[in-house]
C-alpha cells in the first residue's frame, strides 16, 4: 500500500467539504472532474505533469465553462471555472505556498456559494467548511501536523475571531445597491404570474413555499379579510386573463374609510415586479428601500425593478376605502366590460339579469347566489374546459378552483353590463403565535374580482367565497373537499409538528430579518436605538475603532499571561499552591531554597503541620525527581487540596 | 520565504547582547508575508462582492476569515514572545566544512511553540517546534571556507506559525559566555597531498630536514578526512568496510618541531594547511610535537587539548586583533 501524500489529503478534504454544496448546482461534468483530479494527485504523488497537458485541461475547462454557460465570468461561470480549475491545479500542487494559494480559492468559493443560499442550514455547514480551510493553512505550515492540535488552534482561531466578525458585522457601514449590474437570474421561481389560466391556481396551491410574512402593528383583521392584492388583470382573451397593455397613469381617486393598519411585509423574492398590499395606502405608493415604484390607478402596485432580494416595507393603510367612487372613465368603462367571443349561454343568462334588475348590486348578488345554491364544488382537480371555458365551467363541469369562479363571475359581470376585473394576490395566511406574524404562502395564492357600482366605485366580490365560505375563513384545507386534502405526517398541519414547524419557522424569520435582512435601512435603524450618533457614517467608523480596538486589547492581553503561565506539570503547580498557603501563613519559600531545605524550616515553625508537609514534600520530589505515578499525583492533589495553615 | 534583508534592519542599532536573551514585544516584528497580503486582496474581493450582490453572509464570513487573520496576528506574536535565547559554544570546523551553529532556546510557558526558524544571509535551516517547558536547540548550519573566528553577526529568529499569513521576526547580535561574538571558530583546511612529516632535529633547527617515512608501523585508526591515500589500509578496508588509516611513528623518543619556515609552500594560507596537515597527521600517529609559527611558539606536546591548541593557533594566526 502506497503512503498518501497527507499534506495533498490535507489540502483536498476541506476543499471538498467547500465544494460539497456547489456540486448541486454545478453541470455533472465539472464536480466529476474536479474528483477526478482529486484522485489522480492523490495517486499519483510527487509525479509531475507535462506542461502541454495541464494547459490542455485548463483550455478544456474554459472551453467547457464557455459552452455550458456562454461565459467565464459572473456568478454562474466564474463559479464553474475556478471550481474546475482548482481541480487541475491539484496535479501541480508541490510547495506549501501552492496549497495556501489553493486554500485563498477555497475561502472564495465558500463565500460564493451564498449567491446560491443564504439558509440557516447551510450558514452552519459553511462554518464547518470554513474551520476546514482554516485547519488546512495550520496543517499546510507544519511537515507533520497533529490533528487534535490543529482542530484545537483552528477551533481558538474562530472563536476569538467571532467576536470581531461580528462587531464588523454590525457596524461595517452597509451600502446600498449593486456595484455594477446584477445578471437577471432566470431561475423559474413558484408564485403568481401575470396570467391566470384555469389550473394554475390549483398548481400554485401544492406549494408550501413562503412569499411573505406580516408582522402587523396595529391590530390584525379577521382572516376573511386578508386580501394580500397583487396583480391585477384587466383583459380576457376566453381563456387567459392577464394585463395586455399597461394601465395609463391615471391618478388614484380614492378615499379611505375606516380601520386603519399599519402593518410590515417581509417579500421573498419572486424574481417579478409587483409588491403586496392590504387596504388603500395613505402614502401613494407607499416608500420603499431603496427602490423605486409606482402606484396604478387600480392599486396594482409595481416595483420598477425586479425583486430580486428579500425586501422589507412597512405600509400604513386602511382596510375600508373606496377607488373610483364617483365616476368611471370611459376607457376604463370599455377596457372593463369587453368580452371576447363565444360563451353564448353565460351571456344569455347575464342578459337576463340585466334585464330583470336594474341596479348592479342585485346583478352581483344574482350571480353569487347561483354559485351558492346550486351544485357548484371547490375542487382542486377540475375537469378540463372546452373552446367555451366558462360556459362549460357554469353549466357542465361546476367544478373549479378560485380562478375559475373569479373568471367565470367577471365574464358574467361584463356580459351583464357592470365592469369588473379579476385581482389576483393571496389571501389570508397562518398566524405564528410564537412570534406574533403571519405566514403567507404560495399555497394561499387567490384570485377574486372587483366590480364597479355608482357611488360604491370599485366593490370586492369574492365568489369562490360563495361556494366554500371555510376557504376564506379558515383556509385552503378546510375548504377542500376531504379526497383532496394533503395527507400524511409530513404535511404542513400534522398536528404534532405543528410546534416544532412554526418555532422553525420564527427561527428562520429572525435570520430573514436580523442576518439576511441587515442592509442599510435595518443598520441605521438597529444603531440608531442604541445611539443615534452611531447610525451616522462617522459614528459607525469610530464605533469600528473604538470597539475594534478594545477587542484586540483583551484579546492582546488574554494571550500574554499564558506567556508567563503556569507551569505545565500538575506537580509543581499543586506544589506551588502549597507554597502559596504557607506564604499566606508567614512561611515564604526563599528563592533559592530547595523543597526539603523548606520544608525543614517549616516544620520547625509549624512543628503541628509537620506530617502533611513532609509528605507533601515527599510526593512533589517523588513526582519531580522519582519514579511515582498518577495515584501519589491524585494524592498530593488531595493533601494540597486539604492543606491549611 | 527567506527574507534575507530582514537582519539587516536600519533602524537597528548594532548591540552585541550577552545571553540569554528574552524576547518579548519591544524586540519582535511583524509584518504581512507576501501570502498574507495576497489574502488581505482576496478579502478586499469577497468584500466588494458582498457589497454588490448584498449577500449578508458573504459580509459576515469574509469578517470572520478578516478577524481570523487579525487574531492569526496575534498568535504569530505569541508564538516567539518569551522565548529565551542562549549562544551554545560552536564545534570548531576545517574551513570548506558545514558548521553547526547552536541556539539553545528555552520556552519557559506552558505554551508548546511551533515552527521557529532561524534567518541568516549565511546559512541554511529549519523550522523547529519546541515544547512547554522545554528547550530546543536551533541549528544554523554555516559553510564557511576563511580560516579564523567566523562571528555570526546578525541573525534573525522568525515563525509565522499558524496561518503563514503573518511573519514575527527579531533580530539579534549574541555573545557567548566569554563575551566573544557568537560565531565558530574555522580551522585552515588542511593540505591535500600528504608530504611526510619533517623529522626531529633535536637542538638543531639548522640541520638539514631529515623526513620520517614511517618506518615503524604503530597500529590502525579510523580514516579521518584529509588522510593520506597512501596511508589507508586497503586490505583491512576491503575486510571491514571501514577505512583505516595506518599509523606509523618515526625515531621513539625525537622531538619532533613543526616549524612555519620548514614548509615546502611559501604562500602564508598554503603554510598553515600545511602545518595543519602535518599536526593533525602528528596527532594521528601519536606523536608529541611542538609547533612555532612566528611570534607563536607552543611547546612540545601531545593529546586532543595539544591538537586543540596548535589548530587555534593556526585558525587565529595574523588574525587574533581582528577576532577580539
Amino acid at each position: 500500500m502506497r503512503r498518501i501524500d497527507l499534506p495533498l489529503l490535507w489540502l483536498i478534504l476541506p476543499l471538498a467539504l467547500v465544494l460539497a454544496p456547489h456540486a448541486l448546482a454545478l453541470p455533472l461534468w465539472i464536480s466529476l472532474s474536479w474528483l477526478v483530479f482529486a484522485l489522480v494527485s492523490l495517486h499519483s504523488g510527487k509525479k509531475t505533469w507535462p506542461a502541454w497537458l495541464k494547459l490542455l485541461f485548463s483550455l478544456a475547462g474554459v472551453a467547457g465553462v464557455l459552452l455550458q454557460f456562454g461565459t467565464v465570468i459572473g456568478p454562474q461561470g466564474g463559479v464553474a471555472l475556478l471550481v474546475f480549475l482548482s481541480g487541475a491545479k491539484l496535479l501541480e500542487t508541490r510547495t506549501a505556498r501552492d496549497r495556501l494559494g489553493l486554500l485563498f480559492v477555497g475561502c472564495f468559493l465558500l463565500v460564493a456559494y451564498f449567491l446560491t443560499s443564504q439558509s440557516l442550514a447551510m450558514a452552519g455547514y459553511m462554518v464547518i467548511a470554513a474551520g476546514g480551510l482554516i485547519a488546512a493553512m495550520i496543517a499546510n505550515t507544519q511537515p507533520k501536523p497533529d490533528l487534535r492540535a490543529t482542530l484545537g488552534t483552528t477551533g481558538r482561531l474562530l472563536l476569538q475571531a467571532l467576536p470581531l466578525a461580528l462587531l464588523l458585522f454590525v457596524l461595517f457601514p452597509r451600502l446600498q445597491g449593486p456595484l455594477w449590474g446584477l445578471p437577471q437570474q432566470s431561475a423559474a421561481q413558484s408564485g403568481l404570474s401575470d396570467r391566470m389560466s384555469p389550473g394554475d391556481f390549483s398548481q400554485l396551491s401544492l406549494s408550501d413555499e413562503i412569499a411573505f410574512r406580516v408582522e402587523f402593528a396595529t391590530p390584525p383583521p379577521s382572516p376573511s379579510r386578508l386580501y394580500w392584492r397583487g396583480p391585477v388583470l384587466w383583459d380576457f382573451d376566453g381563456r387567459t386573463w392577464q394585463t395586455r397593455l399597461a394601465v395609463p397613469p391615471n391618478p388614484i381617486r380614492a378615499e379611505s374609510v375606516r380601520q386603519p393598519l399599519r402593518y410590515t411585509i417581509t417579500l421573498e423574492p419572486h424574481r417579478q415586479r409587483w409588491l403586496f398590499l392590504l387596504g388603500l395606502p395613505r402614502e401613494r405608493p407607499p416608500s420603499l428601500p431603496g427602490l423605486r415604484s409606482t402606484l396604478g390607478p387600480d392599486l396594482q402596485w409595481l416595483s420598477n425593478n425586479p425583486l430580486n432580494q428579500r425586501l422589507r416595507y412597512q405600509v400604513e393603510a386602511d382596510l375600508d376605502y373606496r377607488l373610483d367612487p364617483d365616476e368611471l372613465g370611459a376607457t376604463t368603462r370599455v377596457r372593463t366590460l369587453a368580452l371576447p367571443d363565444g360563451n353564448p349561454q353565460a351571456r344569455a343568462l347575464a342578459a337576463q339579469w340585466a334585464s330583470q334588475h336594474r341596479d348592479g348590486l342585485a346583478i352581483v348578488n344574482q350571480a353569487l347566489s347561483l354559485f351558492r345554491s346550486e351544485a357548484f364544488f371547490y375542487s382542486l382537480k377540475p375537469p378540463l374546459l372546452g373552446e367555451n371555458s366558462v360556459d362549460d365551467f357554469l353549466f357542465v363541469s361546476r367544478r373549479g378552483f378560485c380562478e375559475h369562479y373569479a373568471s367565470a363571475f367577471v365574464v358574467l359581470m361584463r356580459a351583464a353590463g357592470i365592469p369588473a376585473r379579476v385581482v389576483t394576490g393571496y389571501q389570508g395566511g397562518e398566524r405564528n403565535p410564537l412570534g406574533d406574524y403571519w405566514i403567507v404562502r404560495q399555497r394561499d395564492a387567490h384570485a377574486w374580482a372587483e366590480v364597479w357600482l355608482p357611488n360604491q366605485g370599485w366593490t370586492h366580490v369574492d365568489p369562490t367565497a360563495a361556494v366554500a365560505p371555510e376557504r376564506v375563513e379558515r383556509g385552503l384545507d378546510a375548504a377542500l373537499p376531504a379526497g383532496e386534502r394533503p395527507t400524511g405526517l409530513m404535511t404542513l398541519n400534522a398536528n404534532w409538528l405543528m410546534p416544532l414547524r412554526l418555532g422553525w419557522d420564527l427561527i428562520n424569520n429572525q435570520w430573514n430579518q436580523w442576518v439576511l435582512g441587515y442592509n442599510q435601512d435595518r443598520q441605521r435603524q438597529f444603531l440608531a436605538r442604541l445611539n443615534p450618533f452611531l447610525a451616522t457614517w462617522q459614528g459607525m467608523a469610530w464605533g469600528l475603532a473604538a470597539a475594534g480596538g478594545v477587542l484586540l486589547l483583551v484579546l492582546a492581553a488574554l494571550a500574554i499571561p499564558r506567556l508567563s503561565g503556569k507551569p505545565a506539570d500538575p506537580a509543581s503547580r499543586f506544589y506551588a499552591r502549597f507554597c502559596r498557603r504557607l506564604r499566606r501563613a508567614g512561611m515564604a519559600r526563599g528563592e533559592a531554597e530547595g523543597p526539603a531545605d523548606f520544608a525543614r524550616r517549616a516544620t520547625v515553625l509549624r512543628p503541628d503541620l509537620a506530617d502533611s508537609i513532609q509528605r507533601i514534600t515527599q510526593l512533589y520530589l517523588g513526582l519531580r525527581y522519582g519514579d511515582l505515578d498518577r495515584a501519589d499525583l491524585l494524592e498530593l492533589k488531595r493533601l494540597v487540596g486539604r492543606f491549611r495553615c | 520565504m527567506k527574507l534575507r534583508a530582514l537582519p539587516y534592519l536600519p533602524w537597528r542599532p548594532p548591540r552585541l547582547e550577552r545571553g540569554p536573551v528574552q524576547l518579548n514585544a519591544r524586540r519582535l516584528y511583524i509584518l504581512p508575508t507576501r501570502s498574507g497580503l495576497v489574502f488581505a486582496l482576496l478579502l478586499l474581493g469577497l468584500l466588494i462582492g458582498a457589497i454588490n450582490y448584498g449577500l449578508s453572509l458573504a459580509y459576515l464570513f469574509t469578517f470572520w476569515f478578516a478577524g481570523t487573520a487579525v487574531v492569526a496576528m496575534l498568535h504569530t506574536q505569541r508564538n516567539l514572545s518569551g522565548l529565551r535565547l542562549a549562544a551554545k559554544t560552536a564545534v570548531p570546523v576545517f574551513a570548506g566544512e558545514s558548521a553547526r551553529l547552536l541556539l539553545e532556546t528555552e520556552n519557559p510557558s506552558g505554551l508548546k511553540r511551533f515552527r521557529v526558524g532561524l534567518t541568516h544571509p549565511d546559512g541554511v535551516n529549519e523550522e523547529y517546534d519546541i515544547p512547554a517547558g522545554g528547550k530546543t536547540d536551533l541549528v544554523l548550519n554555516l559553510t564557511v571556507a576563511q580560516r579564523g573566528w567566523h562571528a555570526l553577526g546578525r541573525f534573525g529568529i522568525y515563525s509565522t506559525y499558524p496561518l503563514g499569513l503573518f511573519r514575527c521576526w527579531s533580530v539579534l547580535e549574541l555573545s557567548d559566555a566569554n563575551a566573544m561574538p557568537f560565531g565558530v571558530l574555522i580551522y585552515p583546511k588542511p593540505a591535500r597531498d600528504a608530504l611526510p612529516l619533517p623529522a626531529s632535529t633535536g637542538a638543531d633547527p639548522d640541520a638539514p630536514t631529515r623526513l620520517i617515512d614511517g618506518d615503524d608501523f604503530t597500529g590502525l585508526r579510523a580514516y579521518q578526512a584529509g588522510d593520506t591515500p597512501r596511508r589507508i589500509a586497503w586490505k583491512s578496508a576491503a575486510r571491514s568496510q571501514h577505512l583505516l588509516t595506518k599509523q606509523f611513528s618515526g625515531q621513539q623518543g625525537s622531538t619532533l618541531h613543526l616549524n612555519w619556515s620548514q614548509t615546502p609552500e611559501k604562500d602564508t594560507e598554503a603554510r598553515l594547511s600545511r602545518l595543519t596537515r602535518w599536526v593533525l597527521d602528528a596527532h594521528a600517529a601519536n606523536l608529541p610535537f611542538a609547533l612555532t609559527l612566528p611570534g607563536r611558539n607552543i611547546g612540545m606536546g601531545v593529546g586532543e587539548a595539544h591538537l586543540r591548541t596548535c589548530l587555534e593557533a593556526l585558525a587565529r594566526f595574523g588574525k587574533s586583533d581582528a577576532t577580539n
